[in-house]
């Protein structure tokens, strides 16, 4: 559908149409729509799922779904006590939030990269980015919460005097205060920074190469878009993983007192 | 490409999110896994606990099948040896008690042969007096020589 919409202003009509969100407002107060709607759909779904689960959950024999939700949970916490070894009741809830969420995110990619969109513009609907992940404010709004809690727990374990001596007097002693405290600065941002555009810079390379998959004539296209595809299967399963394991070392590094 | 208000929203969401599973997804799934792990353990636990007990209940039958074994062999010897205890008691009492028969027998024969003895020297007494009375005829009277009847029957006792 969208293809044929935009059929008048060529590949780089169609890749522009696919790349740009559903917004409203102007400014920084404007909202994507999509990202939005999506990852608070994909929030609910992964919501649902567990709660199903947990309600039904026994001791017992488990049925399929708590099978699959204890599958999760055993590996999830399982990574939490490989790399933190702290006692902390937040930690292992988040990494499996994280972990679900942006796998759902990041699932989104797996639909061929018409459907959606084609569907809302038959509603009425002109622009629709289904792949929350591609959007920077996604994996910034996660990255930079997760780099509020490490901030808090470094102040929280270690103290403000603590946190604040780990800036300034490592890793090269007092004497170099001023550069040590630019590199712990920079260490610090590049937390949330790196974490955020791995993820973007990731799923968009992929949605964009679906994209560009979808530009070659339709007998090329399932040669191409069926390998990429199952290779993806396995990028949208591992940047979900890294994303939690990296939020799991960095708040154990926040939580380890010198 | 642009960072804007989504950036908060999409904060927002998280944290509803992470709240949500930390408060009623986790602690429930969380617990239903470790308290299955403790019954796995429990249960293996006590399949140890009943193999070792049958060895035991093993062990012991054995050990009352052995001691009873002892016990029934020791009551044989036992019995064994009371019967021949038995045995040897009544043969002793009836060697006693044929040793009483003989005696009493011999004392019998004893009696009846002094009463044969006495008889028989009535009888001679009488004889004796009715062959003097034959030899002797009238002239012997009873009355005058009946010391010497007396001395006579004297020392045939």
């Amino acid at each position: 559908m969208a293809t044929e919409a935009h059929a008048a202003e060529g590949a780089t009509g169609y890749i522009i149409h696919h790349l740009t969100s559903l917004r409203v407002g102007e400014g920084f107060w404007s909202l994507h729509l999509d990202t939005l709607f999506f990852s608070a759909l994909l929030g609910g779904l992964f919501i649902w799922f567990f709660k199903n689960a947990a309600e039904k959950a026994t001791a017992g024999v488990p049925g399929l779904m708590q099978n699959f939700a204890e599958m999760i949970i055993e590996f999830v916490d399982q990574q939490v006590k490989d790399s933190f070894h702290g006692h902390s009741k937040l930690i292992a809830p988040l990494a499996l939030t994280i972990f679900c969420w942006v796998f759902l995110w990041n699932f989104m990619d797996m639909f061929p990269v018409d459907i959606l969109p084609g569907i809302a513009g038959l509603m009425g609907i002109e622009y629709l980015r289904v792949v929350p992940s591609t959007d920077l404010n996604a994996t910034f709004a996660m990255s930079i919460s997760v780099f509020c809690l490490i901030i808090f727990y470094s102040i929280k374990i270690k103290g403000p005097i603590g946190f604040a001596k780990e800036l300034m007097f490592q890793p090269f002693g007092p004497w170099l205060t001023p550069f040590n405290l630019l590199l712990k600065v920079v260490e610090e941002i590049a937390k949330p920074i790196s974490l955020a555009l791995r993820l973007f810079g990731n799923l968009y390379a992929g949605e964009l190469i679906f994209i560009l998959i979808a530009l070659l004539p339709w007998y090329v296209q399932p040669l191409l878009s069926f390998p990429w595809a199952v290779f993806h299967i396995l990028i949208i399963t591992l940047q979900a993983f890294i994303f939690m394991v990296l939020t799991i070392v960095y708040l154990s590094m926040a939580h380890e007192d010198h | 490409m642009s960072i804007n208000a989504t950036l908060i929203g999409q904060m927002i969401t998280f944290a509803l999110l992470v709240w949500f599973t930390m408060k009623y997804i986790w602690p429930p799934l969380f617990d239903s896994l470790e308290e299955r792990k403790k019954k796995i353990a429990d249960g293996l636990a006590a399949a140890e606990k009943g193999q070792e007990s049958i060895v035991l209940a093993e062990k012991k039958a054995k050990q009352v099948l052995k001691e009873a074994k002892e016990q029934s062999s020791e009551i044989v010897s036992l019995a064994q040896k009371r019967a021949n205890e038995i045995v040897e008691e009544s043969k002793h009492t009836a060697k006693q008690e044929g040793e009483r028969l003989i005696i009493s027998a011999k004392a019998q024969v004893e009696q009846e042969i002094q009463q044969a003895k006495e008889g028989l020297r009535k009888e001679i007494s009488t004889l004796a007096i009715a062959a003097a009375q034959q030899i002797l005829g009238a002239e012997i009277d009873k009355a005058k020589h009946q010391d010497i009847l007396n001395k006579v029957s004297n020392q045939l006792g």
